[in-house]
């Protein structure tokens, strides 16, 4: 890429964010206060978790101080204050999703979602739920089609159900890059497709899938689609409604919210029919010691106390988010991470996983350095002030197809300057020859 | 960069790039395979005693992972091979006292060598287990031989 469309990058897309400068925003975030540091700690680790900013943490901090009460119990005033808190917040992330009230379940984060549908299946597939979840119980020979770079979350909950019933995985193999087409997924799909599972943003190659031509095909032959939206919705405007898809699932954490709650979103006629993974109170209309029936969406998945207050701070973070405009943030992670791959590509025994420069890709890179060990070179980094993430991602599967045992990953979020992108390329530029290779040793 | 430098010793990069032992052993009489599954670093040790089970008469190793892994199995290599098992495992026990010691003291270079250069790594506590991946596949694999 020429100097001058970095540049311009620089002085557009990488330095603001929906008309609002980065340097403004980070000051919404106490973890970048100025410490004084000549050369701050970069933190470009956002795709493991991401920076809270004040609003979130006051968000939290505020229901605790003044509003706390036990939700959906009791008859006080201060029961009904807290409830209509803890709705309101499951209604701005309905809204940010595009998804019917009802259709947000709360869960602990994504990878809890995720098991929430695969065991919700496994359990039908044993005759749990009656003829409405006969919908989706699976025979042996069944096929659930995933990718071969998903992440451990969406792959062994899978795993679990094809034990259990007899179905089978079927992969979508990946190119040399770690990609995978349209044709590729439509290739594997059968009669015997009764799931499809698949990221909509490989947490490590940044591969952004076109979702809703994936579930039109899935939904021909009468499979569910199941979308890990972990690395989406925290970074780009998502409508699960538009898409077609009928489960999926997030963290808070990922998206500028607090540990300790994710999200379920689910279609909600599949909802009201799939059985509850985990049972117990909150969850129900009528209990005997025989038996219980359970009430309809949301609440029949909410089973025991919630995590309330983590709920109406991750309501906060969402509209955060909205104020800035998923259009722009998703535009600025872009930007940082063609600017890194620029940069990356110029630096001689880089392998770069993931969509070639030049093609889209989410805000995220992750680098495999000839000669040096992913460990060796994230000790590096570290000892330069920048944090990123270094390992196999939980995507084994993934790094194995591509005969690499370990990735450096550097990831955006709407915080990430330019100036962050710049370090970690120079960096990178001398890890090769820290370890003595790539050049001549005396 | 003076304190990675203090990790990332010369010696320990030579011996990252020109590995004793690296290869396959026919006839071994044990051999263990210890993985790290933090960071997926790998060996596969194996040992050949003497005829009385007294000596270490020969190590071999095949493995995969980072620096601070593969360095430290070179090393073990050059200690124990030819070495009386109970002073090899002595040695080990002495390697394993250095990376628990925080970085404080100083080790013992009669009987470490230059496995002293990994006395740097004590004060990084998330790279202690690469360093002892070998070793702790040389115990298992004595106590398998023996």
């Amino acid at each position: 890429m020429a100097r001058e469309t970095i540049d311009a990058m620089n002085h557009t897309d990488a330095d603001s964010v929906g008309g609002r400068p980065v340097r403004d925003i980070r000051l919404d975030f106490p973890a970048f206060a100025t410490t004084g540091d000549a050369r701050p700690t970069a933190y470009l680790d956002s795709a493991a978790t991401s920076q809270r900013p004040t609003a979130v943490l006051d968000a939290e901090r505020d229901y605790l101080e003044h509003h706390l009460a036990a939700v959906h119990r009791g008859a006080s005033a201060a029961t009904g204050a807290a409830t209509t808190r803890f709705e309101e917040a499951r209604a701005d992330v309905a809204r940010f999703i595009g998804a019917g009230g009802r259709e947000v379940v709360w869960a602990q984060n994504a990878t809890d979602a995720l098991n929430m549908v695969a065991l919700g299946i496994a359990d039908a597939s044993a005759g749990i739920g009656g003829s409405a979840a006969a919908r989706f119980a699976l025979q042996p020979g069944d096929e659930i089609v995933l990718t071969e770079a998903e992440h451990h979350a969406n792959l062994l909950p899978w795993q679990r159900v094809a034990q259990r019933t007899g179905a089978r995985i079927v992969p979508v193999r990946v190119d040399e890059h770690g990609c995978w087409t349209v044709g590729d997924l439509a290739a594997v799909l059968t009669e015997r497709t009764r799931v499809v599972a698949f990221a909509e943003v490989s947490n490590v190659t940044g591969q952004i899938a076109p979702v809703a031509e994936i579930a039109e095909l899935a939904h021909r032959r009468g499979a569910l689609v199941v979308l890990d939206a972990c690395q989406s919705v925290p970074h780009r405007p998502v409508d699960f409604a538009a898409y077609g898809v009928d489960f999926a699932a997030f963290s808070a954490h990922k998206m500028l919210g607090p540990n300790g709650v994710g999200v379920l979103y689910g279609r909600d006629e599949l909802l009201d029919a799939l059985p509850p993974a985990r049972t117990g109170g909150s969850t129900i209309t009528k209990v005997t010691l025989e038996e219980a029936h359970f009430l309809p969406a949301p609440h029949r998945f909410e089973a025991g106390t919630q995590a309330v207050s983590q709920a109406v701070a991750l309501g906060a973070a969402v509209r955060y988010l909205e104020a800035i405009g998923m259009e722009a943030v998703a535009a600025h992670e872009e930007a940082f991470a063609e600017r890194v791959v620029a940069g990356i590509e110029a630096i001689e025994g880089m392998r770069i996983v993931g969509p070639p420069a030049g093609e889209r890709r989410a805000g995220l890179v992750s680098v495999a350095v000839d000669g040096v060990h992913a460990h060796d070179v994230g000790q590096f980094l570290d000892e330069a002030g920048l944090v990123v993430r270094v390992g196999h991602h939980c995507a084994q599967p993934l790094h194995r197809a591509l005969g690499i045992t370990a990735t450096t990953r550097a990831s955006a979020h709407v915080y990430t300057t330019a100036d962050e992108a710049d370090r970690f390329v120079a960096a990178m530029g001398e890890v090769r020859g820290f370890f003595g290779v790539g050049r001549k040793v005396s | 960069m003076a304190g990675l430098e203090g990790l990332y010793q010369q010696i320990i990069l030579d011996h990252s790039r020109e590995r004793h032992g690296d290869g396959p052993l026919a006839g071994a009489d044990g051999e263990h395979h210890e993985f790290n599954p933090t960071c997926g670093d790998e060996i596969t040790l194996r040992v050949k005693l003497d005829p009385g089970h007294e000596r270490i008469e020969q190590v071999a190793w095949e493995g995969d992972g980072c620096s601070i892994s593969m360095a430290s199995a070179s090393v073990l290599t050059d200690l124990v091979q030819g070495r009386p098992v109970g002073e090899a495992l002595a040695t080990a026990e002495t390697f394993r006292e250095m990376l628990r010691s925080k970085g404080e003291g100083e080790p013992d270079e009669d009987v470490l060598g230059d496995a002293i250069a990994f006395h740097g790594v004590a004060r990084y506590v998330m790279r202690i287990k690469c360093a002892m991946l070998g070793w702790v596949a040389l115990e298992a694999a004595v106590a398998k031989a023996r």
